[in-house]
């Protein structure tokens, strides 16, 4: 087995999170009855046309930037031409001839072997539908018909499973990181085909290959590329000639399968789309994108540690949840306490849906003693119930703080004279005492008290008694 | 039938002072369409429900003062452009029962004005072809005389025009469809500058080169009814941005100084004589209006109608895919697995001109062919582009005939598609380069018996109508 390698060249499908569909205003997510997120136009209906939805521009652009691909300045979208019942028009627009990205690639480390994996292009398409098989027929449910994909071609650079494994793993990383994907292999929003041909170790050629096809688990992958190597291997040792196909692969069986052989591939008849105009991305279009570019997580989470100062753990869950580190980050740079800032927002389960403005207001505002560290968790209840500007949320539920020592002095007197007992204790020793005495202070201010300042003002008080 | 041979300026007129309602004429235009269509044919389908409904709409629009230039008036749609619940055949067996659940742009503009449509026209199926005899569904006949075609694709429209059974139609131009028809009908047609007219709803042949337009008993009326149609549709990503849509503007303005330029291709050999005549007598009038006419020449014209062919069989040949008998529209019976299905449902579906076109088109689509076919006719189609623009350095306009030859007879050209090809050579061009064209009467050919309709085409740079207007007005009231 040793005197062969592989050599393998992935292709990833990866749905785009856009909100609407990729040329009509239909929501993109998953579920539904079938056929009730379509229209005339994503089930192709006589006379409809499509118009290209500029966030899966900006998404797969952003993608390409993420895995350091160049970015096209003209770009133009391509019918493939082929029957299927779950393809409405009978073809698919994508992109042949002029992607939007290309020439990028990957970094990938296995056993502590550094390797980069070239990225040959990056495009954007439509989805199909799917086929629903019943018992009395089939029937094809168009709801995926129209969501965006990005299809991401590699170099045939990987030479193993563990590379192919590591090469995806980092990928998906990285374009959740970015933020336009899930890249949920289980759910179907990423999907990756493999194609391998085996050489002589030491030989540089190509030699005929073989694509597996809907593979949708990271094992299956690993497991199909063993497979399809020794079968080549055999076949090669037997003496046998390898034939240009696609296979599936058969994870019962731990083998691959024949599904058709290239006499009788598709002719896809590619044409620019007539429908559709040239996808332009001036230079103002690209700076743009690449201000929305994030740190590698990797660097991002050294800065949180190193000069941000957060507890490993801290810096960790932020990163883990692309969303949320995005939220902390644009935060982060509007306040003087990032610490703050991150237990603010780790206090609360659904922090990325909150602007980082508002993160930063309200670490800004606790900072500056001007409303107490309480004061948050009711402020973000009524940001997210009336959408209003924190600054009149703190007037309307009167969260500022007291610092007004007359009026401190006032509830003071007003709690020590209501709770004798309390103050017994305290004078007979029990410091603890203060802290009922100060809640009773908290309860009569509606926790808007400056703590500092009402214990100093009651600790005065209880010495002077 | 006393309001069916007026145009629209006079049934406006007469809406507004509350000479007639809305009702009335489409009483009138229904009961023209009963007695004169069973001649001619030029309806697949009468709307009557339809049409009340929206004359309804149009009398209330009259009483609330918010009527306008259309607001009433009776006209007739092709068939391939989208009306919601209303048959849209494209005249063929593929599409015989489908009923669009939804408007194109071009049927929502003209409910919103108050136009009232009276029923769909017939017309080539899938506007492919030149004399509306490759509908799958009926005949239609020229107003002028039972024995000729009404000319194509939108035969019907014309027919329905010239025949006093709607005051305008809609119809749609590939490589001549409006034009042709017009000439051949006695009509005023125009194919607007691409982009201008949203081609949302319409039912696409060849997507780079389909264009709605208005077919009209007058000039005046057809810058009226274009106005009413053309604007910016977010849904049409071909759709122009920002352009005037006041194409009336220069109607009735004098034509001193205008540069028209007559190219010799057009008059040279294959052009029947007496349309020769009639195309250079109106240049003649045209000059007495006060223009400057000057032979011209434009020799990429010859790359024309091969680099048309090419292209518009290629974008068919995609654009037509979708009829598979999946999901609506014919489908065969008595099939064993999917393949038969496509290919019985579409030998079926299809008539032959449709299906050759089909088969053109994908073969000029495939592997190894692409270079030498698709790509080449683009760059003809750039070549004549640029043609087209030196020229309009020098002229404001080009003069030409629409046709080679009056109409013909039923069943004379349809068993040879090449001569049928011949006859869009003049009219081929113009949608190859994205132009504006009009097409106007200017007198009849006396044919087998007939005294057979003809009219010159005025060529202009994009976004032009208002300049091809004013002297195609210019033209027509010195012939009243």
């Amino acid at each position: 087995m040793a005197k062969y390698e592989s050599v393998i060249g992935l292709e990833v499908h990866i749905e785009l999170r856009t909100k609407t569909k990729i040329f009509c205003d239909c929501p993109a997510d998953h579920g539904g009855d079938p056929n009730t997120r379509c229209c005339p136009v994503c089930m192709g209906m006589p006379g409809t046309l499509p118009v290209l939805n500029k966030q899966v521009v900006d998404f797969a652009a952003r993608a390409g930037m993420m895995l350091n691909c160049e970015i096209a300045h003209f770009s133009k979208m391509d019918r493939k031409n082929y029957f299927y019942p779950d393809l409405p028009k009978a073809y698919q627009i994508s992109q042949l001839d002029h992607p939007l990205c290309e020439h990028g690639y990957i970094d990938i480390n296995v056993n502590g072997e550094e390797k980069r994996i070239g990225i040959t292009r990056i495009h954007i398409e439509e989805d199909a539908g799917k086929l629903v098989h019943m018992e009395n027929g089939s029937g094809a449910d168009c709801n995926r018909c129209g969501v965006p994909l990005i299809e991401i071609v590699s170099e045939p650079d990987i030479r193993t499973a563990a590379q192919a494994k590591a090469y995806l793993e980092r990928l998906r990383e990285l374009v959740r990181w970015v933020g336009v994907s899930d890249c949920q292999m289980e759910a179907g929003s990423m999907r990756c085909d493999v194609n391998l041909s085996i050489r002589p170790v030491g030989d540089s050629n190509l030699y005929t290959r073989s694509e597996i096809k809907n593979l949708n688990s990271l094992k299956h992958i690993c497991a199909a590329i063993d497979a399809e190597k020794a079968r080549q291997i055999d076949e090669t040792e037997a003496g046998r000639e390898l034939v240009q196909e696609t296979r599936r692969y058969d994870p019962e069986k731990d083998r691959t399968y024949t599904m058709r052989v290239k006499e009788n591939a598709n002719d896809y008849r590619y044409f620019p789309d007539p429908d559709l105009v040239p996808i332009i991305l001036t230079d103002e279009d690209h700076a743009r994108l690449r201000a929305m570019i994030p740190d590698l997580p990797e660097e991002r989470l050294e800065k949180y540690i190193n000069e941000y100062k957060l507890p490993e753990s801290t810096a960790k869950t932020l990163c883990d949840e692309p969303k949320l580190a995005n939220v902390y980050q644009a935060a982060a740079e509007q306040v003087q306490q990032p610490k703050l800032l991150a237990n603010l927002m780790l206090a609360d389960a659904a922090a990325a849906e909150i602007p980082a403005g508002v993160w930063a207001e309200l670490t800004n505002l606790c900072a500056a003693n001007k409303i107490n560290r309480s004061a948050p968790a009711k402020l973000l209840e009524a940001y997210r119930e009336s959408g209003k500007e924190i600054a009149v949320l703190v007037t309307e539920l009167g969260l500022e703080q007291v610092q007004d020592t007359g009026m401190l002095n006032t509830i003071a007197d007003e709690v020590l004279a209501a709770n004798p007992k309390a103050v017994a204790d305290y004078k007979a020793g029990k410091e603890a005492a203060i802290k009922a005495l100060m809640g009773q202070v908290m309860k009569r201010t509606k926790g808007t008290a400056n703590p500092q300042e009402a214990t100093a003002v009651l600790k005065e008080k209880l010495a002077k008694l | 039938m006393e309001y069916a041979k007026m145009n629209i300026a006079e049934l406006s007129a007469l809406l507004r002072n509350r000479e007639v309602s809305a009702k009335e004429l489409a009483a009138d235009a229904l009961q023209a369409i009963a007695e004169t269509d069973g001649n001619i044919g030029a309806y697949l389908t009468v709307a009557e429900e339809e049409a009340y409904r929206q004359a309804a709409a149009a009398d209330e629009m009259l009483a609330n003062g918010t009527a306008g230039a259309l607001t009433g008036i009776p006209f007739a749609m092709k068939d391939n452009i989208c009306t919601k619940g209303v048959r849209t055949t494209c005249a063929s067996k593929m599409l015989e029962n489908w009923y669009p659940v939804y408007d194109a742009c071009v049927t929502e503009r003209l409910k919103a004005a108050g136009a009232v449509m009276l029923g769909k026209t017939n017309m080539d199926e899938f506007a492919m072809g030149s004399s509306t005899e490759n509908s799958a569904l009926q005949i239609t006949h020229n107003p002028a005389s039972a024995a000729h075609v009404p000319g194509g694709s939108s035969g019907g429209s014309a027919a329905a025009v010239a025949a006093d059974e709607c005051a305008f139609a809609i119809g749609s131009d590939t490589g001549g469809s409006i034009r042709q028809p017009a000439s051949f009908c006695g009509v005023v047609g125009m194919k607007p500058t691409y982009g201008t007219v949203s081609r949302y709803g319409l039912v696409a042949y060849a997507s780079s080169f389909d264009q709605i337009g208005p077919l009209t008993k007058n000039v005046a009326d057809n810058a009226a009814v274009l106005e009413a149609i053309s604007c910016h549709d977010r849904r049409d990503s071909t759709s122009l941005p920002q352009f005037d849509t006041a194409y009336s503007s220069l109607i009735g303005k004098d034509l001193n100084g205008m540069r028209i330029g007559l190219p010799k291709e057009y008059f040279g050999e294959g052009i029947h004589p007496t349309v020769a005549k009639l195309v250079r007598d109106a240049a003649q009038q045209l000059e007495k209006a006060g223009a400057v006419l000057e032979e011209c020449t434009l020799p990429a014209v010859s790359y024309a109608l091969p680099a048309y062919y090419v292209l518009c069989c290629a974008e068919a040949s995609s654009n037509l895919a979708r009829f598979d008998g999946i999901r609506y529209g014919y489908r065969a019976q008595g099939v064993e697995d999917l393949d038969q299905l496509y290919r019985k449902t579409r030998t079926e579906g299809f008539g032959r001109e449709v299906r050759r076109r089909i088969l053109l088109g994908n073969y000029v689509l495939s592997a190894g062919y692409y270079d030498a076919y698709y790509k080449k006719a683009q760059q003809a189609r750039t070549l004549l582009i640029r043609a087209f623009a030196d020229l309009f350095g020098k002229y404001d306009m080009l003069l030409t005939p629409v046709a080679p030859t009056p109409a013909y007879k039923i069943g004379e050209k349809s068993s040879d598609p090449m001569q049928m090809a011949l006859g869009d050579i003049c009219t081929v061009p113009v949608n190859l380069g994205g132009l504006p064209a009009i097409s106007v009467p200017c007198g009849t050919a006396e044919e087998d018996g007939a005294n057979l309709p003809v009219g010159f085409q005025l060529i202009g740079p994009a976004f032009s109508e208002a300049k091809l207007y004013q002297a195609a007005y210019a033209y027509e009231s010195a012939n009243k």
